[in-house]
């Protein structure tokens, strides 16, 4: 716990001061306060900018920073003195994994705030939002861990976030699209985030997110284990 | 050791270390290899290589760019695992050791692994909460290795002198039983070497062991008590550095400078006797010299090149 709680303060140091990293946090939740304000049409559905900027900033943010953040460490090197400082990976992961999750749970609250939500209907936005977050969050842990480079980092995790981040607003004006993009998770909670004043979740949704939750934890499993299981 | 030199570097050791020092005090050798060997896709790196490291002493590995040292310093920290052969550390493998042990283990690694954007006391503060080490032991280290005014900047904004000297500062921070140092001194200037060579002559003197490579043939002369000559993966020879140099005595010359500006180069045996004789009776010589071999010039002699080629 100890190591877990070092690497998390050590963290929101580093974040700070890594324009690149805390640029991904707060780049969504200013664009939606500035959309959703500047940008009214007749016709338009309501908390549209919320919903699409919210789910955008749950493909993007938690996927990049993550594979970003333990990429750079094993690139530099300080993730090799780290476990030979006795830290264990999974606490590493752990200590980055909250606090990235924490960052992007305080980002999608002000996401949240731009909408015009009872409090019942924010409840279930976050939490909605909370569930994607750690989806995308496990992704961007496979990618970081498997990469040994940044730019390594960053090629990969571009075509996935674009996949992630975007099909839900494609699927928006193409149906075959749509059909396919209905089996990613940030699809299904885009849909959720749209209905969520009269939110029935369905039972197609759950076992859409929870076979995406399983093939991203086996994803992840996969790279720790070659990566962090085997010393090179 | 003469303190008289001290450049404002005194490294002291804990209560709590010392405790640890008396535990460890049955354990003669700190570090035990025993026939390592490791290939990197085909290429051989280390052919079954053993020495033993005694317990307080400094030993150092020399050898040119590539010839294994910086793997074998790994295989030895528990980074690596080796292809066939053991690695002890306290008369235990070194990848089984448990947490307390490998909390007496400092590391400075070449490629220093330090957080850029994080000030130079934010690192060490980091590293404290790790390490389960006082805030206090942070500012007395710093100001031991001559950092404590630069605490608060960045790391990206260090000379390779100042980065090296955090790197050692946070592998002297856990009062560690053995210190591994790969080329530690390697790119700088010689004031800095002088005062790394300083710090770490203190630790030996506090009974710390440390291992340390290097392709500095003064630093091994002048800093270990035993060195081991890495070559192709093999170690070639092993001593301590006079003893080394003694053994190839045979490369032992006469340089003597004549007046009308020869230089000449004799054996320095009987063999010789004549001819210098001649040279003093006819009032010709400048100047003459002994040159007794140094580490350098056994590993030339046993391998053919310098310590600063490549493999």
């Amino acid at each position: 716990m100890n190591n877990i709680k070092a690497i998390f303060k050590k963290q929101v140091k580093d974040t700070i001061k890594n324009k690149t990293i805390f640029i991904q946090f707060i780049m969504f939740p200013i664009f939606t306060l500035i959309m959703s304000n500047s940008i009214k049409i007749e016709g338009m559905p309501e908390n549209f900018f919320v919903n699409l900027f919210a789910t955008m900033y749950i493909g993007m943010a938690p996927l990049t920073s993550m594979a970003a953040i333990i990429s750079e460490e094993k690139e530099k090197n300080t993730l090799r003195v780290l476990m030979m400082s006795n830290v264990k990976p999974y606490e590493y992961l752990l200590g980055i994994g909250i606090y990235v999750w924490s960052i992007c749970i305080m980002g999608a609250s002000f996401i949240c705030a731009a909408g015009n939500y009872s409090m019942q209907e924010r409840l279930a936005f976050m939490g909605i939002v909370a569930v994607g977050i750690l989806i995308s969050l496990l992704i961007g842990a496979a990618i970081g861990t498997c990469s040994t480079t940044q730019m390594m980092a960053t090629s990969i995790t571009l075509p996935v976030m674009m996949v992630f981040a975007f099909l839900p607003m494609l699927s928006l004006f193409n149906e075959t699209i749509a059909k396919i993009a209905k089996f990613s998770y940030s699809q299904q909670i885009s849909l959720m985030l749209a209905q969520i004043s009269n939110l029935d979740i369905r039972m197609e949704t759950v076992c859409i997110i929870a076979v995406n939750i399983i093939l991203s934890v086996i994803f992840f499993t996969a790279a720790y284990r070659i990566d962090f299981s085997h010393p090179k | 050791m003469n303190d008289t030199l001290n450049t404002g570097l005194k490294i002291s050791k804990t209560p709590d270390c010392r405790k640890k020092e008396m535990k460890m005090d049955q354990i003669i050798y700190t570090v035990k290899a025993e026939s390592i060997s490791h290939s990197f896709t085909g290429h051989q790196v280390l052919d079954k290589v053993s020495f033993q490291v005694q317990k307080g002493e400094i030993f150092g590995l020399l050898g040119p760019s590539g010839a294994g040292k910086t793997t074998l310093i790994k295989i030895l920290t528990g980074q690596l695992s080796p292809d066939s052969g053991t690695a002890e550390l306290f008369g235990r493998d070194t990848r089984k050791l448990s947490a307390k042990e490998r909390r007496q283990i400092g590391v400075m690694m070449d490629n220093l692994g330090l957080y850029d954007r994080l000030s130079i006391y934010n690192n060490l503060a980091f590293y404290a909460d790790i390490l389960h080490v006082s805030r206090h032991r942070i500012n007395d280290i710093l100001k031991e290795l001559g950092l404590y005014e630069a605490r608060n900047r960045a790391v990206s904004k260090l000379s390779k002198g100042m980065a090296n000297r955090l790197s050692l500062a946070r592998a002297l921070m856990n009062d560690a039983q053995i210190l591994f140092l790969d080329e530690p001194t390697a790119g700088l200037d010689p004031v800095t070497t002088r005062e790394i060579h300083h710090t770490l002559r203190q630790q030996k003197e506090q009974g710390c062991t440390i291992f340390l490579t290097t392709h500095n043939m003064y630093e091994a002369q002048n800093l270990c008590n035993q060195v081991a000559l890495l070559d192709g993966g093999k170690i070639i020879d092993m001593g301590s550095p006079t003893n080394i140099c003694q053994k190839y005595n045979h490369l032992n010359r006469l340089n003597i400078t004549l007046k009308d500006g020869r230089h000449i180069t004799l054996e320095n045996d009987s063999s010789s006797a004549p001819a210098v004789k001649e040279y003093l009776e006819k009032n010709m010589i400048t100047s003459i010299h002994s040159t007794e071999p140094t580490l350098e010039t056994v590993f030339i002699e046993l391998t053919g090149k310098g310590l600063n080629e490549y493999e």
